[in-house]
Formats: C-alpha cells, sequence, structure tokens
C-alpha cells in the first residue's frame, strides 16, 4: 500500500462520512458544517488527481462561496423549522432503499470499467496556460465558457429578483 | 498508485448519499446540500477519467469548470427561491410547498 492510496482512503472516508452526516444530521447548521468538510475531502482528492487548479477552485468556490450561502440561507430560516422537528419525511425509509438500489447498479456498472493506469502528465500538474488560452479559443471552449458566463449574470439577476422583500400587500 | 475504480467507488457512493439526501430531507436546504453532494460526485468522477484516460486533452477538466459554474447559478437561484418562499409563505419544508400540486 502506497502512501498515495492510504491518502486516498483517508481523504475519502472523511468524505464519505461527512456526506453520511450531512443528510443525516437533524441540526441543519451541523449539516452545513459537514458538508464543508466533505467538499474539503474532495479538494484533498483533486490534488490526488494531480490537479491542483481545481482543488484551489473547489476551495474557493464551493467552499468559500456555496456552502456559505447555504449556511446564511439556513441562518435566515431558521425561525420557521425548529432542529427538533422531524428532518426526514415520511418516505425515508423508501429513499434509502431506492438509493441503495441506486448504489448497486453503480457499482456493477463501475466495475466493469477496464482498470486503468494514469498516463504520465506532461508536466507534473495540470497545465494552467493551456487551460487558460483552451477556455477563450476558437477551435476550444469559447462557447460554453462565454454561455457560462451569460448564464451565471442572468442566474444572479434572477437571484436577486425572486429574493427581494415582496411589496406590501403582496 | 491509486485504481481507478476507487475513485468511482467512492464517487457512486458518493452520489447514492446525496440522492438519499434529496429524496428523504423535509427542509428545502437540506434539499440542496443532497444535490451538492451529487455534482461533487460527478465531479470525481470526470476528474479521475480525465486523469486515467484522457490526460492529453483538457475537456475533463473545462467540464468540471462548467459544472463548478452551473452549481453556483444553481444554488443562487435555489436559495432565492427559498427565501422567497419564507418570506411569502414561511415556510421550508417541501411538503408543505404543495401551491402547484394537483
Amino acid at each position: 500500500m502506497t502512501l498515495a492510496q492510504l491518502i486516498f482512503l483517508a481523504a475519502a472516508a472523511v468524505t464519505l462520512v461527512a456526506a453520511i452526516m450531512v443528510v443525516t444530521s437533524p441540526r441543519l447548521i451541523h449539516a452545513g458544517l459537514w458538508l464543508i468538510l466533505s467538499l474539503a475531502g474532495i479538494a484533498v482528492l483533486f490534488i490526488l488527481l494531480d490537479n491542483g487548479f481545481l482543488a484551489v477552485v473547489q476551495v474557493a468556490i464551493y467552499i468559500d462561496a456555496i456552502a456559505i450561502l447555504i449556511i446564511i440561507a439556513v441562518m435566515l430560516t431558521r425561525a420557521v423549522m425548529s432542529d427538533a422537528d422531524r428532518q426526514i419525511n415520511r418516505m425515508g425509509l423508501a429513499a434509502a432503499f431506492a438509493s441503495l438500489i441506486l448504489l448497486a447498479g453503480l457499482l456493477a456498472m463501475v466495475l466493469q470499467v477496464p482498470a486503468a493506469s494514469p498516463a504520465p502528465l506532461v508536466e507534473a500538474e495540470v497545465n494552467l496556460d493551456a487551460l487558460g488560452r483552451a477556455l477563450v479559443d476558437v477551435d476550444g471552449f469559447i462557447l460554453p465558457f462565454e454561455v457560462a458566463s451569460v448564464m451565471l449574470v442572468a442566474a444572479l439577476v434572477g437571484a436577486i429578483l425572486v429574493a427581494m422583500a415582496p411589496a406590501r400587500g403582496d | 498508485m491509486v485504481p481507478l475504480s476507487w475513485y468511482l467507488i467512492l464517487a457512486a457512493a458518493l452520489f447514492a448519499v446525496g440522492i438519499f439526501g434529496v429524496l428523504a430531507r423535509r427542509n428545502a436546504i437540506a434539499i440542496l446540500m443532497g444535490i451538492e453532494l451529487m455534482l461533487n460526485a460527478v465531479n470525481l468522477n470526470l476528474l479521475a477519467f480525465w486523469r486515467y484516460l484522457w490526460s492529453d486533452n483538457l475537456t475533463g477538466v473545462v467540464f468540471v469548470i462548467m459544472v463548478l459554474a452551473v452549481a453556483a447559478a444553481e444554488v443562487a437561484v435555489g436559495l432565492a427561491l427559498i427565501i422567497s418562499i419564507y418570506r411569502r409563505r414561511s415556510t421550508v419544508v417541501a411538503e408543505e410547498i404543495d401551491l402547484l400540486k394537483w
């Protein structure tokens, strides 16, 4: 067992346990904090996959922005659903059964993937220069890149409009 | 080196946990957390396949970046909807938001 495998197992265990706590924790704030731990575990796995850039992006976008946004939303809406309320709906057992079936199906499919050894990277890390050029290259990914930026602007403006305080008497 | 199948098994387990959260939690914000877990599982899969099979081109990395952008947009709109529903109807429980349910 090599060092990389040990790190993988540790990160995978942390990620999975934290993820299970996210969906079962009765206190929503705790679920949000467990979500941060789970996302950090994923960031470690990204580093193991020789992609430190995406690990930083994961920390900056997922942990910094998304998880904090979720926690703020939890704090804003605490008054209506106390932590003592039931958190799992009455179909909880059926949901667990369905996700177990899904897991079995996914595993059956995943285990058919032939073993592959990682191709050696040309450089030690992902080539950031090439990535930046590919994102704005006409032969590369400029269309999805521009569409994603327009979509982000539209989503954020839409989010502001939707979350705006309702007019009086509404 | 870590075998490819380990990453895929972890991603499958993470996806299953996330979908349990989406199906079973009552609080709409907790449902969003489940969706984030599922998106992360997909990202892990994409990046593992990129590293092991197609590390000579950048499609996998760009795909992960697009998923991140969509996730950011999704969570912003989702939370705005939840806060709007909270203001108008004073609830965040998914099963009580049934105005459009026949």
